[in-house]
């Protein structure tokens, strides 16, 4: 199995490959296009801000990559937002590989505070990503900007307004939490998806 | 529902923890990445980390035990202690950390929020404020551990530090730490409500009622405690229970 993390300018790159090494799982970080096309397996991590991670895989030709991937891959937080068409985050064209737009949270009261930072619960949960996982289980969330409910939702979270936790398009799959963070549930999570 | 945290907190000297711990279960009560892992297990939402070791030298051990706790704690979890700089962040994000805490290098360098939120995103700077309710019935804000007053108004330097880049607030009430008579509840929900970002409140949880009020009538997003888990008078997993049954949401 060779399991390959892309390795671009974001944050948390760190602790997906330690998360992986607690379930018994080696990965290699990398930005080398060969190696990432020879993977089995692909997770596209991220914490930061679109414009420039979307900056950064454009000149090194990673964007065209990801996009022909074939097989399973996994983008998380920022990763999945970034493979979805489009973010307010800047006013970024993303990858497209999801046709879900990333939008910003408008806080309907001031109790509601933006970015969402905390576990909550995902649920109407599809896809074999969630195998093993009961509806309601709580994930680790840190995200100000959501992709709204579509035809690729697999997991519902509901902050001001129900948004998807989870999307899914043939072999890509995309997490708006962060399962690397998100104790058992999290470590269920990766393993499934290393099983596909 | 997005759920209330809570955070105990392990002060580290040169790579253990200190005050007494004593969890029999614990082989050794003083490896911060065992205790931690243990809390993790226990149902804890994220931890902290505030190192207080004195010497730059040992200082250096804090990155190799960040790197550990990475390893080990499959929750988030802030390093906090001693912090000035945008290179002494990299180097705790790089070896795992999930946040990190700032507080006196904060107020002394007002550049240091700004530059830490641009570098790696508000949402990994919480910024830790320790205040005291003086006699005038004003909350000040106090550096260096509580030793330095200065002439600053928490609410003032709480709204300029999230302006300024701070994503959390780790509010500390100087006047409520280590009583166990419960949290500074007037503060902590005026900053709460006030502010668009995160309040932890700190200091002087008690009894698992203390934790309800600062949910409720201090408007907290998370409590952080220390002592009380450490010495095992009030345990996580009957913490959680006893908040769900009084109607706040938590991570069961």
């Amino acid at each position: 199995m060779k399991l390959v993390i892309i390795k671009y300018n974001a944050g948390n790159i760190q602790s997906v490959l330690y998360a992986l090494e607690r379930i018994g799982m080696e990965a290699i970080v990398t930005d080398d296009h060969a190696t990432i096309r020879a993977a089995d397996k692909v997770i596209f991590p991220g914490v930061g801000e679109a414009s420039t991670a979307m900056n950064y895989l454009k000149e090194r030709g990673l964007d065209t990559v990801i996009k022909n991937l074939e097989q399973p891959v996994l983008g998380i937080c920022l990763g999945m937002q970034l493979m979805c068409a489009y973010s307010e985050e800047n006013d970024t064209q993303c990858l497209g590989i999801f046709e879900e737009k990333i939008k910003w949270f408008q806080s309907t009261q001031p109790a509601i505070k933006v970015p969402q930072i905390g576990w909550n619960n995902i649920y109407d949960l599809k896809t074999p990503l969630f195998t093993g996982i009961p509806e309601n289980s709580y994930c680790y969330f840190v995200h100000g900007y959501y992709a709204a409910l579509g035809g690729h939702t697999i997991a519902t979270t509901n902050y001001i307004q129900p948004y998807s936790a989870a999307l899914h398009k043939n072999n890509f799959y995309g997490t708006q939490f962060h399962p690397e963070k998100s104790a058992e549930t999290g470590e269920k999570i990766l393993k499934n998806f290393i099983k596909m | 529902m997005l759920t209330k945290r809570i955070i105990p907190c392990l002060d580290i000297r040169d790579g253990r923890t200190v005050k007494g711990v004593n969890f029999e279960n614990i082989r050794d009560a003083g490896d911060p990445v065992e205790l931690g892992a243990f809390y993790a297990q226990q149902g804890a939402d994220e931890l902290v980390f505030l190192d207080i070791t004195a010497t730059v030298e040992k200082r250096k051990t804090l990155s190799e035990l960040v790197n550990k706790i990475a390893h080990h704690i499959n929750i988030p979890f802030t390093v906090g202690g001693g912090i000035g700089s945008v290179e002494d962040v990299s180097v705790l994000l790089q070896n795992g950390a999930d946040k990190i805490s700032v507080n006196t290098a904060a107020f002394k360098n007002p550049k240091l929020l700004p530059d830490l939120a641009k570098e790696f995103g508000s949402q990994c700077v919480v910024l830790a404020i320790d205040t005291k309710q003086e006699a005038d019935g004003e909350w000040y804000v106090y550096l260096n551990g509580g030793r330095l007053k200065t002439e600053t108004r928490c609410i003032d330097w709480a709204k300029r530090a999230v302006e300024a880049g701070a994503g959390e607030i780790l509010l500390t009430s100087m006047n409520h730490d280590g009583t166990k008579q419960g949290f500074a509840l007037d503060i902590t929900a005026t900053l709460a409500s006030l502010l668009p970002v995160p309040v932890i409140a700190s200091g002087g949880g008690g009894t698992m009622s203390h934790f309800v009020d600062v949910f409720t009538t201090g408007k907290a997003d998370a409590a952080l405690a220390a002592s009380i888990f450490h010495f095992k008078e009030i345990g996580i997993p009957e913490l959680k229970t006893y908040l769900h049954e009084k109607g706040i949401a938590v991570r069961l």
